[in-house]
């Protein structure tokens, strides 16, 4: 149409913040508060929506999506909840080693791919271990608004269930915890046996638990659109690989420890991304011509589409062979 | 500016009218001299200075007549405001970015006082200065959405997103291009838009549908739709259609020109923080086509646009019985002189007409 066209930018809207608490919670997980640095309140958020951290390493930006955590009614406040994963690519031994309180950094608005069902007469939770975080924003939501929730939430010891004390300190006939190293495994067939209609299930965890809840739930005769599920996929590192991008016109190589998305942002390409874990959709591109092998790892393309090797997800997925050219 | 409000009609005496100010700032949907469908979105972050674009939700020289037309609308009819269960969070993240909007966008009009839950509203044009408490609705006369937009211009449907889709599971609907929420509530994006030809096959709603899911905080967009109607009527409603359908058997060549109107809706979309539902405004600007050719490069432009539009466009938006006479008339005002692009008046550098 119309008025005055602006060009739509990579990425949500971005919040500058400052780093206001650090706590340790136990030796594999840290919780990070942030305040915004202008002083303002945060936008409200729904339940389930996550946000992409940016971070400065030495130069290098790094962009990593974590589940917002806090009550989403404090607009004071937006907390996230990081897991050091000692054999990723380094994102969150970034957050674990080098962020002090007092830091500025720069958050996204926030973007929800694993929003509550409002329609739901009841809400059962199943989370794995770091799994728990978009579920202490859920469950503060629906306290506020008395509706009926359970949690089902498994961890690996005492020591490394973060919040364990809390949730069932506050929630003791609701919150359920199941401990790995005592051999407690969630019954899951009783538990969906129990629900009455109505009821949605929301699984956040690692990919075995995703998939176990779903196959479970459906054949038990639950309705797909009553189990929702989150998993962030963390791009893998793989043989380096040359792209051609033709609409900027240029060759640019991806390294092994980058990913797709990241080599075409490295060399100035402006590419759209929300979630950067392979869920959203948003930096789909169109293959003009491939010889070789992708390596498609997003949960956003079908099977067909997959194999029509037409599409790729550069947020996660990678490439092997001779030549690749992108429409981008 | 101050906005001088008129006392207008749209119904019975249809003494509705646009300013020359409402005129010039119109929304002319047209940026050149063919139209087809084409998902044409695009951020909504202002636009030039005093124009339609320019507010969040705009405010302009209608505002207290359309309101009143509301309220006459929903007391013959109040099944035009609805909200399914699930929407209440929804209907207050709705009044929550009207007040804030129109407080920062229009201080001389609208004030909100916040101190915690406790809000105090003020409503200058509408004389309304109303404390309540944010999230409790016994603290309002009705729900949310029915309060907040019986106090903003523009039809609002509410959609519920689920499973990669959308649903039309609350809204307040009286200034429709003959839809209706009452039939469409809970539908999903596929159905509702099942009426309209041509588009379905090009593929649009299939990428309309995932532009609208990805819509995120903080970024709203916008497009604009059109269509035709007899009279200022804002109520243009299915439920109605025996009132104003057979309208559009009155016109002739010598009235035409005052009762024939370009509808255009400026539709926005914006995703609501705390219950991740999509609000979608549509708002409605009528003007007659006498003053429409007022504007030598819209006269020329409309012309070619009614001429050359397909048959199925013309009779899906209910003129093409009314088709020639509108040719007739808007022929007058088209002299086969080259139009600027683009969809701004442009009154210093287009030429008058010359014949």
């Amino acid at each position: 149409m119309s008025a005055a066209p602006q060009k739509a930018k990579a990425g949500a809207e971005k919040i500058d913040v400052t780093v206001s608490a650090v706590v340790k919670l136990n030796p594999l997980v840290t919780r990070f508060e942030f305040t915004r640095t202008d002083g303002k309140d945060f936008p409200p958020f729904s339940a389930g929506a996550h946000t992409v951290v940016e971070m400065n390493d030495d130069g290098r930006t790094r962009l990593n999506p974590y589940s917002l955590m806090s009550d989403p009614a404090d607009t004071s406040t937006y907390a996230i909840s990081v897991r050091r994963d000692d054999e990723g690519r380094g994102g969150s031994l970034f957050m674990h080693e080098n962020v002090k309180v007092g830091d500025r950094m720069t958050l996204s608005y926030p973007v929800n791919l694993f929003p509550l069902d409002l329609r739901a007469r009841k809400h059962v939770f199943l989370a794995g271990g770091i799994g728990i975080t978009p579920f202490m924003a859920m469950i503060a939501h629906l306290e506020r608004i008395s509706a009926p929730w359970e949690l089902h939430y498994a961890c690996r010891s005492k020591d490394l269930g973060s919040y364990v004390d809390e949730l069932t300190g506050k929630y003791p006939s609701k919150a359920h915890v199941y401990f790995d190293d005592q051999d407690q495994k969630i019954a899951l067939e009783d538990l969906l046996d129990g629900q009455p209609l109505g009821t949605h299930v929301y699984v956040c965890g690692p990919k075995g638990m995703i998939n176990w809840v779903h196959a479970t739930a459906a054949a038990h005769g639950w309705p797909d659109e009553n189990v929702h599920s989150e998993e962030f996929l963390a791009p893998q590192p793989g043989k380096p690989f040359e792209v051609r991008l033709c609409k900027s016109d240029i060759t640019i190589q991806v390294g092994e420890d980058e990913s797709l998305l990241e080599a075409i942002e490295r060399c100035g390409v402006d590419a759209p991304f929300l979630c950067r874990g392979g869920a959203c959709g948003q930096c789909e591109t169109d293959v003009v011509e491939a010889d070789g092998t992708f390596d498609h790892r997003d949960h956003w393309l079908d099977d067909d589409e997959h194999a029509s090797g037409q599409k790729i997800m550069p947020c996660v997925s990678r490439f092997v062979g001779k030549t690749l050219v992108l429409d981008r | 500016m101050t906005i001088q409000f008129n006392k207008e009609t749209f119904r019975d005496d249809y003494s509705f009218r646009n300013s020359d100010w409402a005129i010039k700032r119109f929304p002319f949907p047209f940026h050149e001299d063919s139209y087809m469908y084409s998902v044409n979105m695009e951020q909504h972050r202002g636009g030039p200075e005093g124009s339609v674009y320019e507010k969040r939700f705009d405010v302009d020289e209608h505002y207290v007549s359309e309101m009143q037309d509301r309220a006459l609308v929903l007391a013959d009819d109040p099944l035009r405001c609805q909200s399914l269960p699930h929407m209440t969070l929804a209907g207050w993240d709705t009044l929550e970015l009207i007040m804030v909007s129109k407080s920062e966008d229009y201080p001389d009009l609208f004030e909100l006082h916040r101190d915690g839950d406790r809000w105090r509203w003020i409503n200058k044009p509408m004389g309304i200065d109303h404390t309540f408490t944010f999230m409790d609705e016994t603290t309002l006369p009705c729900g949310p959405l029915e309060y907040i937009t019986r106090q903003a211009q523009g039809d609002f449907a509410v959609l519920d997103q689920r499973n990669d889709m959308l649903y039309m599971d609350a809204g307040m609907v009286t200034t429709q291009a003959d839809w209706s929420l009452d039939f469409d509530i809970g539908m999903d994006f596929f159905e509702w838009h099942a009426p309209v030809p041509l588009a379905h096959e090009m593929g649009i709603f299939k990428r309309a549908l995932k532009f609208l899911l990805n819509i995120q905080q903080g970024a709203p967009a916008r497009r604009l739709n059109w269509t035709m109607t007899v009279n200022p009527l804002l109520d243009t409603s299915p439920e109605n259609y025996h009132k104003w359908g057979v309208q559009k058997t009155t016109l002739t060549p010598e009235n035409i020109g005052a009762k024939q109107h370009l509808r255009v809706e400026l539709q926005t979309f914006y995703r609501l923080p705390r219950s991740n539902a999509l609000l979608f405004p549509i708002r409605c600007y009528l003007i007659a086509f006498q003053d429409i050719v007022s504007i030598p490069k819209w006269g020329r432009r409309l012309h070619r646009v009614v001429r050359d539009l397909p048959e199925e466009l013309a009779d899906y938006k209910g003129f093409i019985d009314n088709r020639p006479m509108m040719l007739d008339y808007l022929s007058q005002f088209d002299d086969g002189l080259p139009t600027s692009p683009g969809v701004w008046p442009d009154l210093d550098t287009e030429p008058p007409l010359t014949k």
